[in-house]
């Protein structure tokens, strides 16, 4: 039945693209899977965003879990995502510290005032290199790192009440339950 | 002229393209000559429709209907007409509709051109050639409308993507599509075949010509898109094995090995089910490639919009057509090898051992195209496949291809005897080595240099003694046979080709460079001088241009222009300025100022000298003549009257069948 | 139809913004020579720019491009070896970044995939060519009105 082998060779291969287009109506295709989960964060010393005369380093931020959430004045998604963090980010249990990616301080304290500061600390990053460590690509990202300086999850576009929902914030709890 | 005449042209045409699938098929099963001749008018009535539709889409990108929302979408007030013209084919609606219409083409063609076809055959094949008509023109009409409105009508469009606005994009997409859709004709003959039961020799000469003028339309589109990049996309590249690049590359090779086993399938009869796979595969590969560009599971820089239903409709399509095709070869492909047997030194051999590697290399093509999405499939993580694994296995995979081929016109049908065999490869690689080892003294040593001079003159000799050969033995008008001509010729596109891709890639040099006006810069042997910026202005764009100089040892070469162009939505696009030469190019790209503020101060500046480059798209050219000149062969067309008699008593029992 | 006509706006406007970041692929970079340059851009052609549509470092105009390539840069002039600036990006970015896949437990079938497919069909042709030339080999000339 070897006349068969074509066939059943096309066969597979429509299986094979039908799930490519269920998939992509599923996932985000642009989205890159970070390589970093439950790898240390890296050592970072960023100024933070209204006193850059203050640093914010690991190191000061070890002990509690937190949120890194990637945003920029430029970023148009971060717009779309900004109300949600307004009206969730104190729900969360934990800080957040906005990460100001590739950014002009002016505008991004004029974006801030604009349209509400739902952060704990802002820290600037203007070069991006910092940002290159944490494998961003792109704003907006948000990273949740817990008390040992360990990421733990790492959201990749805008926070929508959903993916809190069902993702960051049963994240939360597992990290709260797990540490003494 | 309202858009909704076009689309009421769509729907008669696909009523008549119902027509032209079912009766003639019903006709050909029953023997019913009233039926079959429904086929021919079918046809025609489909395409002029078609090609009315398609004329009223481009009266209203012409005439600026922005109440057509494609039109809006892809064009605005200030694109010159001839662009216009050319946004109708600019994104996925437009394009499908020039599939159809191309489809058309072909089966017109098809029914002027066959009268020597048996009419139980013929009306098969434009009944299979209506089924994949009716397929495109609902997948048009219920996904893809081109003529949908957009209500209120704006003062004025969105643009053509100015990467598209170059002449590249007025050629390319009609001559890839004539080639992509070209090989539906052989595969309707293939399919035909099977379903007349009777597995004569003559079908397969009937296809020849049209499976060889598809192909060289293919090779051409190729060609033409591969030289667009290069010049538009202004980073000196010229194939990327882009998803989109391998959809279009996978049917030519399939093609490649279609050509061959029907010339070993017409001359000796053996190989007929593999003739037919390869054209069921050629056109599968054709019609998968029309998925994956628009159905959005792939990544790429050509890709059009990609819709889920869309997609989802185009799988549901190749399921049937490629599905139903194979499951028709695997119950009536002939399970008997027939014809005449042969050695292992003969044509037919080489042949089978070249078309395993263009079928091997097309199946890693696809195997690459995909992987990402089998990653995706079975959690492997996201892997990206690009030209370092393309461009390492596809030229091994050629390998035994480039050492074969001198020997092909050589070698006998069914057995052939060593010594001129012999004679040939020492001649030929005598002369490979002395140019190999001449040219290590001009290519400082580049081993890949080298490979591209031994093994193009390696080939081009082999072709070469073969043409002195015929001189000499045949008298004055047998000589070359335009079937053979053509073959010499695609072969010798190979020997340039492989100048052009192994020399042009070891010997290039790029700099990015750093000049203020007056500076030089020094690449390839020739020297850049880099003379300011000036305004240009065009139809619908604005650009800073800049002057560079460029002399050879003191003596002037050329003065380039390259610019950078703002259209008029504020897309801006580098427009390189190309110094073209048969020996090289030389290329320069203007990037930014070192000072926006100061434009006529220093600017950033890439700057490539590309030996040999033009070699590349003159191999494809060569190939594609040799396509078009072994098409035109007398014999195919002319029938032979003991063949007339075979055919009309297997007319009779086709028709039985 | 608003609507779609909305997302192809949107699209035109995205690469518009790509495109303004004009042209910053060209990106001159103080090579201490040719060859280090050469390697430079043979490296940035093997690594891929993420937030583009299938384009390499070497030719994207994206900002994030030109990030990486400056940081490519800065590892090259630390003396890090091809391999190694590979593997720091792997590391942030994971194989996504690579165009020359790895060869590993995940890829085999990606990388002998091909060779498997070859041997199949090469006991194919050899098993037609045994039969064929069982069945006996005339060395008639052709009777197709052609002579070679």
């Amino acid at each position: 039945m070897t006349r068969l082998v074509p066939f059943f060779g096309f066969a597979l291969l429509a299986v094979l693209l039908g799930f490519g287009i269920w998939w992509n109506s599923a996932h985000d295709p642009t989205a890159v899977p970070s390589p970093l989960i439950n790898k240390p964060a890296p050592a970072y010393v960023l100024p933070k965003l209204d006193d850059p005369a203050r640093m914010v380093s690991k190191e000061s931020m070890l002990g509690k879990p937190y949120l890194v959430n990637v945003f920029a004045s430029w970023c148009f998604a971060c717009g779309e995502e900004h109300p949600v963090l307004m009206a969730e980010s104190k729900s969360f249990g934990i800080p957040v510290i906005g990460y100001d990616y590739k950014d002009d301080p002016n505008d991004a304290k004029t974006w801030l005032t604009q349209h509400g500061n739902p952060y704990d600390t802002v820290i600037a990053d203007q070069s991006g290199h910092t940002a290159i460590d944490f494998g961003v690509y792109g704003a907006p990202e948000t990273f949740l790192i817990d008390g040992k300086g360990v990421i733990r999850y790492k959201r990749i576009g805008p926070l929508t009440p959903d993916v809190i929902e069902q993702q960051l914030k049963p994240a939360i709890e597992a990290l709260q339950k797990e540490a003494p | 002229m309202t858009p909704e005449l076009g689309q009421l042209a769509l729907i008669l045409a696909l009523m008549l393209a119902v027509a032209q699938s079912v009766l003639p098929l019903i006709g050909a099963w029953r023997g019913h000559r009233a039926l079959m001749a429904v086929a021919r008018p079918a046809a025609t009535g489909q395409a002029v429709f078609v090609a009315l539709a398609f004329a009223i889409l481009v009266w209203a990108f012409v005439h600026f209907d922005f109440s057509v929302q494609y039109v809006a979408a892809n064009s605005n007030l200030q694109l010159p007409w001839y662009y216009r013209i050319a946004a109708v084919w600019g994104a996925h609606e437009g394009s499908m509709l020039l599939w159809v219409l191309i489809l058309n083409v072909w089966t017109v063609a098809l029914a002027l051109f066959s009268r020597q076809l048996p009419e139980v055959f013929l009306s098969r094949v434009i009944a299979v050639l209506g089924i994949i008509s009716v397929g495109f023109l609902c997948f048009i009409l219920f996904t893809s409308n081109p003529f949908g409105r957009l209500l209120p009508m704006p003062p004025d469009g969105a643009d053509l993507n100015p990467v598209l606005q170059d002449p590249g994009m007025t050629f390319h997409p009609p001559v890839l599509y004539m080639g992509y859709v070209g090989f539906s004709v052989a595969f309707a003959f293939s399919i035909a075949a099977l379903l007349g039961g009777s597995m004569e020799q003559a079908w397969v000469r009937w296809a020849r010509p049209w499976t060889n003028a598809a192909w060289g339309f293919l090779s051409c589109g190729i060609v033409a898109g591969s030289w667009w990049a290069y010049a538009e996309l202004g980073w000196g590249g010229w194939w990327f094995w882009d998803p989109v690049e391998n959809a279009s590359f996978m049917p030519w090779l399939v093609g490649v090995a279609l050509i061959h086993a029907q010339a070993v399938t017409e001359k000796r009869g053996s190989l007929r089910a593999w003739t037919i796979l390869l054209s069921l595969f050629a056109f599968s590969l054709s019609l998968l490639g029309t998925f994956l560009v628009r159905s959005g599971i792939l990544t790429s820089v050509h890709a059009f919009a990609s819709d889920p239903r869309r997609g989802t409709f185009i799988l549901c399509f190749l399921a049937v057509v490629v599905g139903g095709s194979l499951l028709l070869y695997a119950l009536r492909a002939p399970k008997v090898a027939g014809g005449k047997a042969f050695a292992l030194v003969s044509r037919e051999s080489a042949i089978l051992i070249g078309n395993l590697m263009f079928t091997v290399a097309a199946a890693m093509v696809l195997l690459g195209t995909l992987f990402p999405l089998l990653g995706d499939a079975f959690n492997l993580g996201k892997i990206s496949v690009g030209p370092p694994y393309f461009g390492l296995l596809f030229p091994l995979l050629m390998l035994p291809v480039v050492v074969l081929l001198p020997f092909g016109p050589y070698l006998r049908w069914g057995k052939s005897d060593t010594p001129m065999l012999k004679q040939v490869l020492v001649r030929a690689g005598v002369a490979a080595l002395a140019c190999a080892v001449v040219s290590m003294v001009f290519v400082q040593g580049q081993l890949k240099a080298i490979a591209g001079v031994a093994s193009a003159v390696w080939v081009g000799v082999g072709v070469v003694l073969y043409l002195v050969k015929r001189w000499r033995e045949m008298p004055r008008g047998r000589r070359y046979p335009a079937e053979m001509a053509g073959m010499l010729l695609a072969h010798l596109g190979v020997a340039v080709f492989l100048i052009g891709v192994l020399l042009s890639e070891s010997l290039s040099v790029t700099r990015d460079v750093r000049l203020s006006p007056g500076q030089v810069a020094v690449v390839g042997g020739y020297e850049f001088r880099f003379d300011g910026v000036t305004q240009a202005q065009g139809p619908n764009w604005v650009a800073e241009q800049g002057v560079v100089t460029v002399t050879h040892n003191g003596s002037p070469v050329a003065v380039m222009h390259p610019q950078k162009r703002t259209y008029s939505h504020e897309q801006v696009q580098t427009q390189s300025s190309i110094d073209p030469g048969i020996s090289r190019d030389l290329y320069v790209a203007l990037g930014e100022p070192m000072d926006p503020q100061h434009v006529e101060g220093a600017w950033a500046l890439r700057l490539y000298t590309k030996p040999f480059v033009r070699w590349i798209w003159g191999g494809g050219l060569f190939m594609m003549l040799g396509g078009f000149v072994s098409a035109g062969d007398r014999r195919f067309r002319v029938k032979r009257e003991a063949e007339q008699a075979q055919t009309v008593s297997s007319t009779l029992q086709e028709s039985r069948a | 139809m608003t609507g779609r006509f909305v997302r192809i706006a949107a699209l035109v406007a995205l690469i518009a913004l790509g495109s303004a970041a004009f042209a910053q692929a060209i990106d001159p970079l103080p090579f201490r020579d040719h060859a280090e340059e050469l390697r430079f851009q043979h490296l940035t052609s093997q690594l891929r720019c993420l937030v583009c549509q299938d384009e390499d470092l070497a030719d994207s105009n994206a900002d994030f491009a030109r990030d990486i390539r400056h940081k490519v840069f800065e590892l090259m002039q630390q003396g890090k070896s091809d391999a190694q600036i590979k593997q720091y990006l792997v590391d942030r970015y994971s194989d996504f970044v690579l165009y020359d896949p790895p060869v590993n437990g995940r890829t085999w079938l990606l990388w002998f995939g091909p060779l498997l497919i070859l041997i199949a069909g090469g006991v194919v042709v050899v098993n037609t060519i045994r039969k064929r030339g069982r069945a006996g080999t005339p060395t008639a000339p052709t009777d197709n009105g052609d002579d070679w």
